[in-house]
């Protein structure tokens, strides 16, 4: 005990829970197979860029496959009572609840994010996301959708790599619940927890065909959302994605959700609750290393409290515990992939070279996987790329605003509108400016707070449809 | 006193040392002259306490709750443990107490664990004023402290003269620190000038014949305050007044020391330093049983104050029980065994 600081030991959550196979199939009529073509890619773990596992790369042919074993599956499943559809999403679950420790650790390994957010927050999310759609699944009739609401048929679902199981989640539960079926393509870097979805509805024993999981890159997205057996499109992506998805369906009897990129504004003003905005601050942009979408990557603060407020920011900031993801006290993991930290370090150096101040805490980082140490650019103005573009990545952006008008008139000054915060003690300048900021969700004295009660969805380039909540119902029923 | 010869051991975990001495023995607090204009009429101190930033509860909770999820093994556990017991005023305020009793906690102070000489010893006894010449005499020379709670502890409702009397009887008999407590009825009725007089007065009564200062540590009732921007405020007005310790509660009411109210208070005790350069301890007292909980206190130091903090001198644990729970936890780790209550002292 040669030390004279707290210094934290080495927590790490044991990886022994979690038995993985070198290689991994597609999912499809309640059967894992190989892809068509015999193609596999490989997924890595990006803290460490160990392989984890090959997983199948679908084919056009597997998507067909699937397609058809979700259409051959949709009568069965959609003629069933609300009630016994039910039975199947509780059981599932629970089992997600079961196993709980075991696909935190696995979604740690393969999407890089610290365990503490798996497992405090994607898990229960995840869980509390089945649950929530169990229980519309026969009060359909009393959801406002008319007497009989019918679900659309065969849902087409790509998800992102930033929450792969909850993403899964906010897409599989109301489909399932309102008598869909699925085929669902995981993100390329983040296949695994899917494949483990896929166990669980055996172990669930969902009726063959209900779910299926074709794995693969981005053309085989396209294959998926253009297939002409798929009646449902929804997605949760990038915004040019979203805009070639929205092209493809278009002219298609195809219904279409999407969610996509956004450029939070998280606004401070002078009366807030200054620590706990600083918390929700760090939260807002460091929450997953930043690669949400409805992240607070925009910190609008008031001018009188600018000095204060970022002189807190950055000594908090200097606490966050960078590393592995595994270690039970890391704040920040790893960048999900190369390409990634790529863009992220592209558009940070685009932020210093048009002017604005980097600081970065001091932090030392592994030396292999994809790291980026969380950032902060202050003198932004509103003609930064950084001010505009979304970074998807942990640096934050901050501006100062004077008034409440002009906090209105920058934050909606952008072509997104996912997400915003308000922090101030004032009760009725929260609801005034919730009516005014263009964000699909507004939060105020917090960020983040996701729940499966809530609908979530953007405004103009950041998506159209909602999902969670009576309002995420819709996206799947024939209305 | 000096500061320097009845400062509480260090754990042998510890090498550090404060950067700023402790205190005790100066008057009045260097705050004083910076916040003048502050304290200088009721409606100047209540603009200043309204004033402060509000505090958001459930922000404040939840950022509680994510530090109490930080896992401490191995070797930072065995620092954290022996840290804690070094920091904790062994407690007993009961109508039943006794010179007995209080000798043998005495005892116990100076050596928590008889099989394990590498225990360190705690920072304090804390005890009732009649009690404190008894516990004095028994300390003689050990470097624990003799704490002792005043100012008609636990409800404070008494004249102020008895009150003063009262500190000054605790200062007489010995007492290294005094625990007051503050007037939570002047306090919630909005008379904050009437409580920082006086803490100010209690302050003065802790003087000794040789002009040295007994430690104050100003006890909030943060259960009776009920609301973080009171207990804010409470923190601001103590600090203001010259405390050198802010201290939740007395362990007599349902809400005492909480994860999220101590985390406010070290908030609080961080940006007072940071405004004035004057360093104040704080100490959470009532509920704290386990090494677990004592181990997410810590934690809330090291996070928010920072390691500054992380010092006798700088964080108390007031409690009774939960010097059992770290010996036992402490032979856990030299022994790789859970050896049970009936290896440990009961006093």
């Amino acid at each position: 005990m040669a030390f004279d600081v707290f210094e934290y030991a080495p927590a790490p959550e044991s990886r022994a829970i979690v038995q993985l196979a070198p290689s991994y199939g597609l999912f499809i009529d309640g059967e894992f197979r190989e892809s068509s073509d015999g193609k596999v890619f490989k997924t890595v773990a990006p803290a460490s860029e160990e392989v984890l596992a090959e997983v199948a790369q679908g084919s056009a042919k597997d998507v067909d496959a699937a397609v058809r074993a979700a259409r051959a599956a949709f009568p069965k499943w959609s003629a069933l009572p609300g009630a016994e559809r039910a039975k199947y999403l509780f059981r599932i679950a629970r089992v997600l609840q079961e196993r709980s420790r075991e696909l935190a650790v696995l979604e740690s390994l393969d999407n890089g994010k610290p365990i503490r957010e798996t497992r405090d927050a994607d898990l229960p999310q995840v869980a509390a996301n089945f649950f929530y759609f169990a229980g519309w699944a026969d009060k359909l009739p009393h959801a406002g959708y008319g007497p009989d609401p019918r679900p659309l048929g065969v849902a087409g679902q790509v998800i992102p790599w930033n929450f792969p199981l909850l993403m899964l989640a906010w897409k599989i539960a109301p489909a399932l619940a309102t008598g869909n079926t699925v085929v669902l393509k995981p993100a390329e870097t983040t296949p695994l927890s899917a494949l483990f979805f896929a166990d669980i509805c055996r172990q669930a024993e969902l009726p063959p065909g209900v779910v299926n999981i074709v794995t693969g890159d981005g053309p085989v997205g396209a294959e998926l959302v253009a297939h002409e057996g798929v009646d449902k499109v929804a997605f949760t992506g990038s915004t040019a994605v979203g805009k070639s998805i929205a092209r493809t369906v278009a002219g298609t009897a195809k219904k279409l959700t999407l969610e996509l990129g956004g450029k939070g504004a998280n606004i401070v003003f002078d009366d807030a609750p200054i620590d706990q905005a600083v918390e929700g601050i760090v939260s807002g942009i460091y929450f997953n290393g930043g690669q949400v979408c409805c992240a607070g990557s925009r910190l609008l603060v008031q001018e009188s409290v600018a000095e204060e407020v970022l002189d807190a920011l950055k000594r908090r900031i200097s606490t966050l515990r960078v590393g592995d993801p595994l270690d039970k006290n890391t704040d920040i993991g790893a960048i999900n992939s190369a390409a990634q930290l790529a863009r992220i370090t592209e558009l940070a150096d685009a932020g210093e070279a048009e002017g604005a101040e980097r600081w970065s805490p001091h932090c030392e980082l592994p030396s292999s996987g994809y790291w980026f140490a969380p950032t902060v650019f202050t003198h932004v103005t509103q003609a930064h790329r950084i001010a505009r573009e979304e970074i998807f990545g942990p640096v934050l952006s901050v501006l100062t605003f004077r008034t409440p008008d002009e906090a209105v008139a920058k934050a909606n000054n952008t072509p997104y509108g996912l997400s915003a915060g308000v922090w101030t003690e004032k009760g009725s300048r929260i609801l005034r400016m919730a009516q005014q900021l263009r964000a699909g969700v507004v939060w105020s004295n917090t960020f983040n707070k996701f729940d499966p009660t809530s609908p979530f969805g953007g405004y103009q380039e950041s998506g159209y449809g909602r999902e969670g909540g009576r309002h995420g119902l819709e996206a799947y029923l024939d209305v | 006193m000096s500061s320097a010869s009845t400062v509480p051991p260090e754990p042998t975990a510890t090498a550090s040392t404060p950067p700023t001495a402790p205190r005790a023995g100066q008057s009045p607090a260097p705050a004083d002259a910076a916040f003048a204009d502050v304290t200088a009429s009721e409606a100047a101190l209540r603009r200043y306490l309204h004033g402060l930033p509000g505090v958001d509860a459930v922000g404040l909770e939840a950022r509680a709750a994510t530090l109490g999820t930080r896992s401490i093994k191995t070797t930072a556990k065995a620092y954290a443990i022996d840290l804690a017991i070094s920091m904790i005023d062994l407690t007993t305020l009961e109508g039943a107490d006794t010179p007995g009793k209080v000798r043998s906690l005495c005892a116990k102070a100076i050596t928590p664990d008889p099989s394990d000489r590498t225990a360190p010893r705690v920072a304090a006894i804390c005890v009732y004023p009649d009690m404190a010449a008894i516990a004095k005499e028994a300390l003689a020379g050990s470097g624990v402290h003799v704490a002792s709670v005043a100012t008609a502890f636990p409800a404070g409702r008494t004249a102020r003269p008895v009150k003063l009397a009262d500190t000054r009887d605790a200062v007489a008999a010995g007492a290294d620190e005094i625990d007051m407590v503050i007037d939570r009825g002047a306090f919630l009725a909005g008379r904050y000038l009437e409580v920082l007089e006086e803490i100010r007065a209690v302050r003065e009564a802790c003087e000794r014949p040789d002009g040295s200062f007994a430690h104050l540590k100003v006890i909030f009732e943060n259960g009776e305050l009920s609301t973080y921007d009171n207990i804010r405020r409470a923190s601001w007005l103590a600090m203001l007044a010259g405390a050198d310790f802010i201290k939740t509660s007395t362990g007599k009411v349902a809400v005492n020391a909480t994860p999220a109210n101590t985390l406010l208070m070290l908030e609080a005790v961080r940006d007072f330093r940071a405004a004035t350069g004057v360093q104040i301890g704080v100490k959470p007292a009532g509920g704290i049983r386990t090494a677990k909980d004592a181990i997410k206190y810590l934690v809330l130091v090291n996070e928010t104050a920072g390691a500054d903090w992380l010092s006798p001198d700088w964080f108390r644990f007031g409690a009774s029980s939960l010097l059992n729970d770290l010996l036992m936890q402490r032979h856990k780790l030299s022994t790789g065994r859970y050896s049970g209550p009936d290896y440990v002292t009961v006093d």
